[in-house]
């Protein structure tokens, strides 16, 4: 067992544990986008930041992926922590303000207000449909290509992937946009739970263009009939 | 040529023992004639690219129609460092130095090195007292410099292995080996107070100890990073080029010292010759019996293999280029665990970089007393700085830690390369910051310049001057991350994306002072959130140029003007009285923007003007002016 303190609290967790799951065992809440149980933590998002160390050496460390160390000062709620969250979810509302989940975060943390210059992406590039796709369904079928601003996903050199399950694991944990898959024809597309105005598969035109690796896909087949 | 061939016999025999070893360097040392003229050719990929290799054909060729390959000696070097004045000549033992040579000079030089003569006409201007330099460390650039690393450029062929050993070469490693104390090598570098070269300074010493420490077993791993992807550095390069086994006797002094039997030379494959002599080199090695099983006869066994990256500045850092190396996608990982606990295929592996490896045999050859000599307490050593833009002399200097910045710029560096003032150094290339002028006299040391908002980084150091605007400094490095992000965190990512947004916005005068709040605020929390060091260190071309020179970005947002006249939206050329009409720039201009007749002021029609500034470039008469 490591001892370290969250919050003040003195705890106890498992070797091998990370910080995100030593603070959510005591009920510390840790805001995530990019975790998923059951897929290999990423530290893509950079949402799950908690403040570790004391003094001039304190930083923020990614809490998904950070091992739980013996004697560790976690601080999940300072105010450096909630300063660098709420500018997170300010760029994420900035890049991608249709995707629900992005939205209930940045409305659960009071963000009032977005002042980059308005992006509509398709992809946060979080790696769940990646690790989905590899760990889950074994596939390996897609994966990121490219660095910097080029960064994306897709298949080897986007073709069909023989590799491809088509079982929509992919679809079904991207939190970018849950309705890019709601049927084949665009203007029948029928918006979700969420309030999103202009659900982005109708503006996509042809359907190719989606985020959708599966060919044919299978929630389409299904809600065509 | 027979010179050259001189060992063929025995070349690339076994070495079985030390003793063996010993026998024959004695036998190089002894053939070798120190009074013989020797002339040496710099030939670096900078000297080739401005002409070095044909002054060697051309050398070659006079040696052998004059019947001189006997008394005069031909050297070919990796770079010496003084780029300015490539393509270089320097003859032995005299140390006369020749500057911007041809081959029509170079057929003179190899006349008067038969003769015994010196060319007076060639020799170096110093531009300051104009007075004619011969020696090359009389040279002002060289004065001021402690070359520890780069003087044994002069020394070697990179491509024959006998150079090295005839200059101590590997007898560092013949130290340690007899020796036979692996705890002493690392107390010794650990005295020695080195720090890591890369950038951020780590102890050496210390690092090395941790790796000593792993338990043994599955084998560790050494690595030396050549990477250097920062814009406008190339020590690594020179070093590696020039002198290939310092590095694997380096190495080799490190893989006794820690238990490691694998080391890795990581080098990006934009350098080809760097790649082409370290191969050479490790074949020879590997021939000799100085890298493989039971190196010299002893049970000290270690190879070095080398991994061509494919030039991705993020796989300069730890863990990306681990996973490199593994041959996975260049993306840095979470750290802890560190690589010195998980490494390239979960094994301890410690990674230094090219320069610290050079220090190593420096080291263990003179002893960590007389290192630390050099430089100051809590940064001991030379550092080389490859020093460019807007100064005279550009080129590699080496100088002991602690120099001030002053003395490099003016008293290596020359000062400035036109009537425009300095204002600036960018240390730390993308990491790194800007020091303004007016903190000139500050230490160069790790500690001093983080302080200052900059870092040392590996050893770029961009002057500028008032005709470099420090909005644009800062856009070019934010462009540059934003290609060069490994993309995997989103504020490293999208975080540089919106800073470059900003500062382009400011540039095209379309800039708040909200929006400049945002971009602080927005490169502090970059700087907080991000995983690797690129995204930490991502902000600092933002931060500094907003600490040291906010009025430049206030000029931009408040009165739409760029005050070094870089910006193109919020410029105009124009021409002033000054104009003769002499027509130059009318056929200069390729957009045809230029008006009027031969002899009377011309006009630039705004509306048709793209800002090249080629009209100003041509101008004798300093008629067009930017504002
Ligand atoms: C983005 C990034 C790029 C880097 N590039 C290099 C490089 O090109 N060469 C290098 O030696 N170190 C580079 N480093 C530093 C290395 O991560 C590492 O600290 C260094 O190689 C350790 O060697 P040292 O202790 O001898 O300095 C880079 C670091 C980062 C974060
Ligand atoms: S649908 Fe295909 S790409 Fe998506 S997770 Fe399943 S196997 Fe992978
Ligand atoms: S497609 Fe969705 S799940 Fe996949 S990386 Fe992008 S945002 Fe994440
Ligand atoms: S900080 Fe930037 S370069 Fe480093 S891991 Fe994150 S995205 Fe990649
Ligand atoms: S949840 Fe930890 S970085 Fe995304």
């Amino acid at each position: 067992m490591i001892t370290l303190t969250i919050n003040g609290l003195e705890v106890s967790v498992e070797e091998g544990s990370t910080l995100l799951e030593a603070a959510q065992f005591y009920g510390f809440p840790i805001p995530t986008l990019c975790h998923m149980e059951g897929l290999t933590p990423y530290g893509a998002c950079r949402l799950c930041v908690v403040e570790i160390g004391e003094g001039p050496k304190a930083k923020l460390v990614s809490s998904c992926t950070y091992p739980a160390q013996e004697g560790l000062k976690v601080r999940t709620a300072s105010s450096r922590v909630l300063k660098a969250r709420k500018m997170i979810l300010e760029l994420l509302l900035a890049s991608c303000p249709q995707s629900k989940v992005i939205q209930d975060l940045a409305s659960a943390h009071q963000i009032r207000q977005q002042r980059f210059r308005q992006e509509h992406e398709d992809c946060i590039l979080c790696g769940l449909c990646v690790r989905m796709c590899k760990e889950q369904m074994v596939a390996q079928a897609i994966g990121f290509r490219g660095r910097g601003e080029k960064r994306s996903i897709g298949t080897p050199f986007d073709i069909k992937s023989e590799q491809c399950r088509l079982c929509g694991g992919c679809i079904y944990v991207c939190p970018a946009c849950q309705l890019r898959c709601t049927f084949t024809e665009p203007d029948k597309a029928i918006c979700g739970g969420c309030a999103n105005l202009s659900p982005p598969c109708v503006e996509k035109e042809p359907f190719d263009d989606m985020m959708c690796y599966m060919q044919p896909c299978v929630a389409c087949e299904i809600k065509k009939d | 040529m027979a010179v050259v061939y001189k060992y063929q016999g025995s070349f690339m025999d076994r070495l079985e023992s030390i003793d063996a070893f010993r026998k024959l360097q004695n036998r190089l040392a002894h053939d070798h004639d120190s009074s013989k003229p020797t002339i040496v050719i710099p030939a670096g990929t900078c000297a080739q690219a401005s002409g070095a290799n044909d002054l060697i054909r051309v050398t070659k060729r006079e040696l052998l129609n004059r019947g001189l390959t006997d008394r005069i000696g031909l050297r070919i070097t990796g770079c010496h460092g003084f780029c300015e004045a490539e393509p270089s000549v320097l003859i032995e033992p005299s140390g006369t130095f020749y500057p911007k040579v041809d081959v029509e000079r170079m057929v003179r030089i190899v006349e008067a090195v038969a003769e015994g003569k010196v060319l007076n006409d060639l020799l170096y201007v110093d531009s300051s007292s104009s007075r004619k330099i011969e020696k090359q460390n009389d040279i002002p650039f060289f004065k001021k410099q402690v070359r520890t690393i780069l003087a044994r450029n002069e020394k070697v062929d990179p491509i024959r292995i006998y150079d090295y050993i005839e200059n101590q070469g590997y007898n560092a490693l013949v130290k340690v080996l007899k020796k036979g104390e692996p705890r002493w090598v690392v107390e010794e570098v650990k005295a020695s107070q080195l720090r890591g070269r890369g950038g951020a300074g780590f102890p050496t010493g210390l690092k090395w100890e941790l790796l000593a420490n792993q338990r043994n077993g599955q084998g560790k791993y050494l690595v030396c990073n050549a990477d250097e992807g920062d814009p406008g550095a190339y020590m690594d390069r020179s070093v590696l080029e020039g002198n290939p086994h310092s590095i694997i006797e380096g190495m080799l002094i490190g893989g006794y010292a820690t238990g490691a039997n694998q080391g890795v030379v990581y080098v990006r494959n934009e350098y080809p010759m760097a790649i082409k002599h370290l191969m050479i080199a490790l074949r020879q090695c590997h021939e000799m019996g100085l890298l493989g099983k039971n190196i010299l006869g002893t049970n000290f066994s270690f190879d070095i293999k080398l991994v061509r990256g494919a030039g991705a500045f993020v796989c300069g850092e730890e863990t990306a280029l681990i996973r490199s190396v593994e041959g996975k996608m260049g993306e840095p990982k979470q750290r802890p665990p560190f690589p010195v606990e998980k490494g390239i295929d979960g094994k301890p592996t410690a990674i230094n970089n090219v320069e610290t490896w050079a220090n190593i045999p420096v080291i263990i050859a003179e002893g960590a007393k007389e290192f630390s000599k050099v430089g100051t307490k809590g940064s001991s050593g030379t550092k080389i700085f490859s020093l460019v833009g807007k100064i005279k002399n550009t080129g590699l200097v080496e100088v002991p830690m602690g120099i001030s910045i002053k003395e490099i710029i003016s008293d290596i560096g020359g000062g400035p390369v036109s009537k425009a003032k300095i204002k600036a150094v960018q240390t730390g290339g993308p990491s790194g910051g800007c020091i303004p002028a007016d903190r000139f006299d500050l230490p160069i040391d790790y500690d001093s310049l983080t302080k200052a908002g900059s870092i040392m980084g590996s050893g770029g150091m961009i002057v500028m001057d008032e005709n470099t605007c420090m909005v644009d400094v800062a856009k070019y490095f934010m462009n540059f991350l934003k290609d060069e992000s490994c993309g995997k965190c989103f504020t490293c990512r999208k975080g540089i994306q919106r800073m470059y947004e900003i500062v382009e916005d400011v540039s095209k005068g379309e800039g708040t002072l909200d929006r400049l709040a945002l971009l602080e605020e927005l490169a502090n929390v970059v700087k907080d959130t991000t995983m690797c060091g690129l995204g930490q260190t991502a902000p600092n071309p933002v931060l500094s140029t907003l600490r040291y020179f906010r009025d430049e970005y206030v000029e931009h947002v408040k009165n739409k003007h760029c005050p070094a006249g870089v910006c193109k939206a919020l410029i105009t050329y124009s021409i002033n009285e000054n104009c003769t009409g002499c027509t130059v720039c009318v056929k200069s201009c390729p957009e045809n923007a230029i008006f009027g007749e031969r002899k009377q002021p011309h006009r630039i029609e705004p509306e048709k003007c793209i800002k090249c500034g080629a009209c100003k470039a041509v101008c004798k008469f300093e008629a067009v002016t930017v504002a």
